[in-house]
């Protein structure tokens, strides 16, 4: 066990975990973060990723150890009131069907956007390439994507 | 189609005491009876409700009593209630029935939940309407047939006073409940038919909506379970001394399904269970592969098998002038619900609440009440949004394991099951193996066809000696739409080690497959184009029947929606070089459902799938956008079946470990797809399994079309393309 410093969603806690422990399971299970999603557990399907310092991060493989002084922003914490553009976007498109995958999808998606305000299809597939969504919502992705992109317009 | 519902017995209506503050006005009503309960599972007899509440603030709670794994239902009954009621739809507040008879059939499968629950439910609002009416009549002293009703109010329309549904119901529920209503002309409708917002979106950005795994109660402890990687297997011994001393590790316990390691985090729970040493007695399923169910299923279709139609002549097509054979395989699927599977239970002597991610609350309450040792009025079974469904959790397994250990512990306890676990013990969809023979006659006719399905069939999994191993195995075989005059369909199920379940569009999945390539192969052979040979064989507006079901299937039906994707798709324009059409059609779930796709194949094999056109026709559409998602949802499941996933076995356990060998279609290889809804108004039926079962063949008869080779097997092999054949 040790006692890990850092930044969750804007308010500085000292997590007491072992530093092995994945940050998938201390926002969960000792945060109560649950917006976080488990799906794999290697780095497979997205749905675990958090902005560790601003980049998007996969929480199942990353541990509590690394994020040691750090900031961590999960979906919660990604707005107040579901205002961040890419929320507004994902509602206006009616992204989420079982909803499951969608967190991890939209905190990559605002990674990108972070980095890359306008980016091409080549550039929101290259983000997302690395999640999954077993309903098949991808078309919508897309679309919501490019929507938050364009300031919210379709 | 024995999923499929008959109409039950007549509806009553009777009001119910409310049931919190405020709440005043509540109606039940009884709905359509399964025939066989979903997807034909045997024993489900049930007498469901619709359940709506109004309380004095004009608030509208409508419990969604089917389970939202990603469907809409959340959306689309209340939308059917909503629209009779003449409710503020702002103002409708939709709430997850638990697994209690009074909500009635909660049971989620079958593509069945507009389709059973759109009459009764419209029936409730109605009914509901008429009383709120009848309280503002009366407060007025006024006839009813002079007031209207308008977006959760009651209007005197001579004198435009206006009285909230909150202001009525006081009134209203003093008042007897009519026995006949009438239904609004669906020309007026102004909530069904319109693309509405899913109620369930807000809470699926933010964070904020509770799976099954997020749930949490005080004092909860974690299990994670070791399996027997054999099916049929058994714990012979374990030493749970590594286990127990893995950090935060409480107990170790040995349940039905394997062992328990129980912990004070979920990650401990899955370092423990990695500690634990368990012997296993693997049991004589070890003898099984893919290789000896492949064998198994080839000599099957060498003889004839049991019969399940006939038409015409079969010795007609040993005599054709051309015969055609081909072999078409299909293997195990696993669901992979993005959520693994997982469940909390808190276990008293007394009572027992469980919070999971079901579909079927009347299997999962059956089997908690049996693990728990208590009656079902004993045991509050919540049901949480499901993180996908596909038919994996008809199967309550998962929520029994954390009742079983929440007992042995004696307290609150969650589950969580790895990938690796929810790849290797699912309940899969059956593998399958298809020998078709078809003949031609002088002028390219199909004059003959032969279909041998063989398969591991879901029913004698569950019912070994089951007279009827064919039930839910040869939707979309035996019922073939086309007007070929000689025709014959046998089935033979395999044994198999594997335990098999319900997988989205179940076995329309394999049989459209087989069906729709053979089909395609034949008109090849006659160098016909395929759709018009589907033109003309599905042609005379014929209804195809189905033994002690009330529904058909129409051909005109099937034809319009081929007609309506191939115009949509350009079918016959001139497409860039490599690329190829193919199209096919198929009919599941009461659905009509046809799509066209365009393919390139690379040189190594490699298959691009450009775009998928799909035409639909769903009878009346309750919500559009939801439709459209639904296909859009239905062709990624069939795309990743096609391209992409499969399971295979080996010494009697699952191979396929994570999604790095258990592969999903991503977002880089989704398609362009555009869905067409038929405007109708037909009743409203199945929409979230239809789309799936058309996309593979159509993908294989674009294959086709682009490069001349023909795909037999699932998912495509690189090296069946790669290939010089």
């Amino acid at each position: 066990m040790a006692s890990i410093t850092l930044t969750v969603n804007g308010r500085k806690i000292t997590a007491e975990a072992d530093p092995a422990t994945p940050i998938l399971w201390v926002l969960r299970d000792s945060l109560g973060l649950t917006g976080t999603k488990f799906g794999c557990g290697a780095s497979l399907c997205g749905a675990c990723t958090v902005h560790l310092d601003g980049q998007a991060t996969r929480s199942c493989v990353t541990p509590i150890s690394e994020a040691s002084g750090k900031t961590i922003t999960t979906i919660e914490g990604l707005s107040a009131n579901r205002s961040h553009p890419l929320q507004k976007a994902w509602i206006a498109e009616d992204v989420p069907q079982c909803g499951y995958c969608q967190s991890g999808m939209i905190m990559t998606a605002a990674a990108l956007l972070a980095a890359k305000p306008n980016p091409t299809d080549a550039d929101i597939d290259g983000a997302l390439g690395g999640h999954i969504c077993r309903c098949g919502t991808y078309q919508r992705i897309r679309r919501a994507v490019r929507r938050a992109a364009k300031g919210g317009t379709s | 189609m024995s999923r499929v519902s008959g109409i039950g017995r007549r509806d009553f209506l009777r009001i119910v005491p409310a049931a919190g503050a405020g709440l005043v006005l509540g109606i039940r009503l009884s709905e359509a009876r399964h025939a066989t309960g979903p997807q034909g599972r045997p024993g489900d007899d049930l007498a469901p409700n619709a359940f709506l509440q109004i309380d004095a603030r004009g608030e509208v709670i409508i419990w969604a009593s089917k389970s939202e794994m990603g469907q809409g239902v959340r959306t689309s009954l209340p939308m059917i209630v909503a629209e009779e009621l003449d409710a503020d739809f702002s103002r409708v507040r939709v709430e997850q029935a638990w697994a209690d008879p009074k909500f009635g059939d909660l049971d989620t499968g079958g593509s069945s939940s507009v389709r059973t629950k759109f009459d009764p439910m419209r029936r409730a609002g109605a009914t509901a309407r008429a009383m709120l009416v009848a309280a503002a009549a009366q407060t007025w002293k006024v006839d009813r047939s002079v007031c209207r009703t308008e977006k959760g109010a009651v209007i005197h329309a001579p004198t435009g006073r206006r009285l909230a549904y909150g202001d009525l119901v006081g009134t209203a529920a003093s008042l007897p409940v009519p026995q006949e209503v009438s239904l609004k002309d669906p020309k007026s409708f102004r909530i069904l038919g319109k693309s509405l917002p899913r109620t369930d979106t807000p809470a699926k950005v933010d964070g904020g909506a509770t799976y099954g795994i997020d749930v949490k109660v005080p004092g909860m402890l974690y299990a994670a379970v070791a399996r027997c990687p054999v099916f049929g297997g058994r714990m012979k011994s374990f030493d749970p001394a590594a286990a127990k001393a893995s950090p935060g590790v409480r107990a170790v316990v040995p349940i039905a399904s394997g062992v328990a390691v129980v912990a004070d985090s979920t990650w401990n729970a899955l370092r423990g269970r990695e500690a634990l040493r368990v012997d296993w007695d693997e049991g004589s399923g070890v003898v099984e592969s893919s290789e000896t169910l492949r064998n198994q299923f080839a000599e099957l279709t060498q003889k004839p098998g049991k019969t399940v139609r006939s038409d015409g002549d079969a010795a007609v097509l040993a005599k054709a002038i051309k015969k055609i054979e081909a072999v078409y395989e299909a293997p195990f699927q696993a669901h992979a619900t993005m959520e693994p599977q997982n469940a909390t239970a808190d276990w008293k002597k007394d009572r027992c609440e469980v919070w999971a991610p079901v579909q079927t609350p009347s299997w999962a309450m059956q089997d908690i009440s049996r693990a728990a040792g208590l009656p079902a009025e004993a045991i509050r079974l919540n049901i949480t949004f499901l993180g996908g469904g596909f038919g994996r959790r008809i199967n309550p397994d998962y929520a029994v394991e954390a009742v079983e250990i929440s007992k042995a512990i004696a307290a609150p306890v969650k589950t969580v099951w790895t990938r690796t676990e929810d790849l290797q013990h699912d309940f899969y969809r059956p593998a399958s193996y298809h020998r078709l023979s078809g003949g031609l006659d002088a002028r390219g006719r199909i004059i003959a066809w032969q279909h041998r399905l063989a398969s591991t069939s879901i029913n004698t999994f569950y019912e070994p000696s089951t007279p009827k191993p064919e039930e839910g195995e040869i939707g979309g075989a035996f019922d073939l739409p086309y007007a070929i005059p000689n025709v014959r369909v046998e089935y033979a199920a395999a044994g198999s080690i594997v335990p098999r379940g319900w997988w989205r569009s179940v076995e329309s999945s394999f049989n459209a497959f087989a069906v729709e390539s053979f089909l395609d192969e034949l008109a090849a052979a006659a160098r016909r184009d395929p759709l018009a040979v589907r033109r003309e064989l599905l042609s005379g507006d014929r209804k195809i029947t189905y033994p002690g079901e009330t529904f058909v299937q129409e051909t005109a039906r099937l034809k319009a929606v081929l007609d309506l994707a191939a115009a949509k798709a350009g079918w016959g324009k001139p497409l860039p070089k490599g690329r190829g059409r193919g199209l096919a059609a198929h009919f599941s779930y009461l659905t009509y459902c046809a799509q066209v796709a365009e393919v390139s194949v690379g040189k190594e094999g490699a298959v691009r799938v450009h775009r998928v056109v799909c035409a639909v026709d769903c009878g009346r559409a309750v919500n559009p956008g939801i439709i459209a998602a639904q296909m859009e949802g239905g062709i990624v499941f069939g795309l990743t079946a096609a391209l992409k996933s499969g399971i295979t076995i080996d010494r009697g356990r699952v191979k396929e470990t994570n999604f790095d060998d258990y592969e999903m279609l991503r977002i880089d290889e989704m398609p362009q797809v555009e869905v067409h809804v038929v405007p109708s108004d037909r009743p409203p039926t199945g929409v979230g399994e239809p789309g799936v079962p058309v996309v593979a063949p159509a993908v294989c008869n674009a294959i086709f079309a682009a490069t001349g080779k023909r795909i037999r097997r699932l998912p495509i092999q690189v090296e069946d393309l790669a290939a010089t054949s």
